[in-house]
């Protein structure tokens, strides 16, 4: 029973899953309600979570594959925060789309499950599963909508993630060459014993699982996927793919780098891969996404860069005390202000496209006189994505680059805040947009309630962590602290 | 509390312009008017009220952020050096509220955008923890941006963008060396910091200095930073440039004082010898191309390069003489150069133009005007018994032990500075009359010329009785000068 517990929340989505299901053959005409099923099912994840919370009592289950503790319990909550508010901003689409309702909130709450799984994986094959179980509904959702190009995208999303899930097997497969086990404990036990030795193969087995989890960060080289798929792709899909398995990924590669290739020399190797594609990314990521004129593959370029931001977090670690904490902290920190100000540019993106119908920057001309709200928050999140205050995206860069800076990776920090420059260009020229430029028609846009809601989460989320961050600050160390001790 | 009322009033006031309804628009400038005056009359109480000598005063303090080794306070406080700056921004502020009086175009966020702008510049100068300071330094580039990309002229978004991005260029080096001070010392608060001797950092402590140079050396501007300042002068409206060249031009050398000077004293001795030459490289360079401008602003843009760069010369003297005459020379340019802003826009309101080859003769066609470009013009040039004159003999006495052959330059640019701004005057003033200006109205509104007079006033204030700011910045500077002669 209480492992059954312990993976309590994610049980509590994978029923809310079957329940869609169930609901929907059911009771047809009520399909309404699929959606608030859904929440309910998000809802008592986030509620049992919370018991372990109080409850305080950390532990492990099924023979120590599957953990709960602070760092499972913090991504626990960004997860069903981004699938609470991805389901309601679906809301509206899939009413419009009007085909099968009840599948489309049962993979999403799948993909969510698998997510969950993944922070509190502590198992090779756990982690594969896990990774699995998320990953597979995401391709069906991609190419979800009726046009080609959607399809294109959840084809193109689905061979390269085979690929990538190929990489990642052969890394483990090496790694389990290696230690005998899967666990990353024993792994972790095995190369402080005599990992010297074997040093070329390690860091093959690093390169390959780098490579595997970098498809799902979508970081330089492994980024090709995301424009195509950013844009083909349903936009509340896109606002999914562009933060859940984001998250989720950085939350598994911080755990598997750490508990199991932490090991000194090894972790020197690794955060020197790390610091070269995080400079990549952003740089490459920002000069993309300049030049682009459709605003979701604009957003998907600028992802590519946000991510090479949070991997300036992982680079920034050094085994030894302090400086891990804050480089760790420092990415759970971005992975969550990331993860609100991304869904709220996406939300806000999905309540202007639906009206205008077109995902083009220079249509969003004029918008602050045609929909005042949804201009300002898109405005907020856009500045949050920038780094600059008052915003969630502020502190979590600063805290980002403070710890480079900590770890002495000077030269990462100052090519981290020049590509905040460079983004600041792109992401302000849209503001501009909407709020300097004129309008083609001054009509009034109608906003769907549920986007408002589902936008109005995400952009309080944006500023109230902005002016005080402390509270997320906080539980991000407290996360992040879990590794200190070995 | 009387500093965060002073420096969060002129948003504030932005904020009820901001919520004005629609028919009610013309109202915003009687309320920037009022916000505006109300602080100029706080700052004036505050300066009075001023215990000279007696270090940091009317100090606002509360912890903010406060995580781990992340200490964020909200300091506020003055000394006698960033009093009178705070007195300057209070008066300029209310004279570019005058001289934009007539705006028609949106004024409801004109005014709003000119009242944050003005928040923005005294929480520059008075934010004493270094994080609040960045905050404040960066947050007066959005109004810059709006003010001169909106109610510009020409090719204003140009310009904008480049005062943007040479900015935020600069300001990204600069957050880096204050990371790594920060992280060095365990703290971000500038009074400590400022008293505390540092002798390691991540980075070696001559690049923290170069770096904390580089983002205030592109606000001063130097040459070759200097480029930004002719687009952005020539294509903002008029009040901007007053404030402009009247204020954000003096953060650049108030943050040298004040962090590069006062944080690293021996890197400051180190390279002082480097700030006198780039100082009067500065001069003679801009007055040599303020001779080849033919537009009236861009003129006045290159001098103020050419006087800024007395103000970066007496600072790289480091002694007490040459820095008070460099943040006098601050005061006196802020009130010279805004002045002659303000006349060059009355006269563009009427003319149209700013080439000097089709001006003439306007002495006969709008004396006042005239009168106030002619006087504005010997104050430039450093006519004895105005504000220009105390400030650079001062720089030039202070400094002339130190750095001989620099003052010898400087000196020579100011000879030249005479040339240009008597050339000018005689080709736009005096010369033959042209009639195509005969219908001009010298005298159209009350509220153009209360700023020029009131300009005119502190002119020759600060000319013949500079004891009332020399006694201020004396001791403040004194501690500064202290402090690098070790």
């Amino acid at each position: 029973m209480s492992e059954l517990d312990i993976v309590g929340p994610q049980l509590a989505i994978l029923l809310a899953a079957g329940a869609v299901l169930v609901w929907d053959a059911l009771l047809p005409n009520q399909r309404k309600a699929l959606p608030y099923i859904a929440l309910a099912g998000i809802l008592g994840a986030a509620i049992w979570t919370s018991t372990w919370v109080i409850r305080g009592d950390f532990q492990t289950a099924f023979d120590g594959t599957f953990a709960i503790d602070q760092y499972a319990v913090f991504f626990q909550y960004v997860f069903a925060g981004i699938t609470a508010i991805v389901v309601i901003a679906s809301i509206d689409w899939v009413d419009r789309v009007g085909r099968r309702q009840s599948e489309y909130f049962a993979l999403v709450l799948t993909a969510s499950a698998g997510l969950m799984f993944l922070a509190g994986a502590r198992d090779l094959i756990t982690i594969f599963l896990a990774l699995e179980l998320s990953s597979i509904p995401q391709y069906i959702l991609a190419g979800w909508g009726k046009d080609q190009r959607s399809s294109e995208a959840g084809m193109k999303y689905l061979l390269l993630g085979a690929i990538a899930s190929a990489l990642l097997l052969y890394g483990m497969a090496l790694l389990y060459g290696f230690a005998g086990s899967t666990l990353l404990t024993d792994i972790s036990a095995a190369i402080s014993e005599h990992g010297a030795d074997n040093r070329s193969l390690l860091v093959v087995a690093s390169v390959l699982l780098i490579a595997g989890f970098g498809f799902k960060m979508a970081v330089v080289p492994f980024q090709m996927w995301v424009p195509d798929v950013y844009q083909g792709a349903p936009t509340p899909v896109a606002a999914f793919l562009s933060v859940g398995s984001k998250a989720a990924a950085f939350a598994v590669v911080m755990r598997l780098f750490f508990e199991g290739l932490g090991e000194q020399f090894l972790s020197n190797d690794w955060a020197m891969i790390f610091a070269v594609i995080a400079a990549v990314s952003m740089t490459l990521g920002n000069v993309f996404a300049i030049v682009q004129r459709d605003i979701k593959r604009m957003l998907g370029y600028s992802s590519i860069a946000q991510a090479g931001n949070f991997m300036i977090g992982l680079a920034a670690i050094s085994i030894a005390g302090e400086h891990f904490v804050q480089g760790a902290s420092g990415v759970l920190l971005f992975v969550a202000a990331y993860a609100f100000t991304n869904l709220g540019a996406f939300i806000a993106v999905i309540g202007i496209s639906q009206r205008i119908g077109s995902d083009d920057i220079a249509d969003y001309a004029g918008m602050w006189r045609r929909a005042p709200l949804l201009a300002l928050a898109l405005a907020f999140c856009l500045i949050s994505l920038a780094g600059i205050p008052p915003t969630a995206g502020f502190w979590a860069k600063l805290y980002v680059f403070n710890a480079g800076i900590q770890a002495d990776l000077v030269w990462l920090v100052i090519i981290g805040v020049l590509n905040s420059v460079v983004s600041a260009y792109y992401y302000l020229a849209v503001v501009r947009q909407m709020f300097m430029g004129e309008a083609e028609e001054e009509k009034r846009l109608a906003i769907s309630p549920t986007v408002g809601v589902a936008l109005g989460v995400a952009t309080v989320g944006v500023i109230v962590f902005g002016i005080i961050p402390t509270p997320l600050v906080d539980a991000a160390r407290e996360a992040a602290a879990i590794f200190a001790v070995s | 509390m009387l500093l965060t009322l002073l420096v969060f009033l002129p948003a504030f006031a932005g904020l009820l312009i901001l919520l004005l309804p629609a028919d009610r628009a013309a109202y915003s400038r009687w309320l920037a008017l009022l916000g505006s005056l109300v602080a100029l009359a706080i700052s004036i109480g505050m300066f009075f009220d001023f215990q000279t000598g007696g270090g940091f005063q009317f100090v606002d303090r509360a912890a903010w952020i406060d995580v781990g080794s992340f200490e964020i306070q909200y300091f506020l406080a003055v000394d006698g050096l960033s009093m009178p700056l705070v007195v300057l921004t209070t008066f300029l502020t209310a004279a570019a509220v005058l001289v934009s009086f007539s705006i028609e175009y949106r004024p409801r966020a004109y005014f709003a955008c000119l009242m944050v702008l003005s928040t923005a510049v005294l929480g520059v100068f008075t934010a004493m923890d270094f994080l609040l300071f960045f905050l404040f330094w960066e947050l007066e580039l959005f109004p810059m941006y709006l003010l001169i990309s909106v109610w510009g002229s020409g090719r204003r978004e140009y310009s904008a963008m480049k005062f943007v991005l040479y900015t935020v260029a600069g300001s990204a080096f600069m957050l880096v060396a204050i990371l790594a001070l920060a992280f060095s010392a365990g703290t971000f608060d500038m009074e400590v910091l400022g008293t505390s001797t540092i002798t390691t950092a991540v980075l070696p402590l001559g690049w923290v200095f170069l770096f904390l140079f580089i983002g205030f050396a592109v606000k001063l501007p130097i040459v070759p930073l200097h480029t930004w300042l002719p687009d952005a002068h020539s294509d903002a409206p008029t009040a901007v440039s007053v404030m402009l060249a009247g204020v954000l031009l003096k953060m650049g050398g108030y943050a040298i004082i004040r962090t590069c000077v006062t944080i690293l004293p021996d890197q400051a001795n180190d390279y002082g010898i480097w700030l006198a030459a780039i100082g009067s490289i500065s001069v003679l360079y801009g007055a040599f191309v303020t001779f080849r401008q033919t537009d009236v602003k861009r003129l006045i843009a290159y001098s103020s390069v050419s006087h800024m760069g007395l103000v970066l010369l007496g600072i790289g003297a480091l002694g007490t003489t040459a820095m008070v005459g460099a943040a006098y020379q601050m005061l006196a340019h802020g009130l010279i150069t805004g002045m002659l802003f303000v006349v060059v826009g009355l006269m563009y309101e009427r003319t149209h133009t700013r080439e000097i080859g089709r001006l003439g003769g306007l002495a006969r066609q709008m004396p006042l005007i005239a009168t106030g470009l002619v006087f504005a013009g010997f104050a430039s040039v450093g006519l004895p018994s105005l504000a220009g004159f105390i400030a650079e003999i001062t720089v030039f006495l202070g400094a002339f032990q130190k750095h001989e052959w620099a003052v010898i330059m400087a000196i020579f640019g100011v000879v030249l500075s005479a040339g240009y701004i008597l050339w000018t005057l005689q080709r736009v003033v005096f010369g033959p009359v042209r009639h195509e200006w005969d219908e001009a109205d010298d005298q159209k509104h009350w509220w153009e010329h209360a700023s020029v007079i009131g300009l005119a006033a502190l002119v020759i204030l600060l000319g013949v009785y500079p004891s009332l700011i020399m006694d201020m910045l004396d001791p403040a500077i004194g501690v500064v000068s202290a402090r690098v002669a070790g």
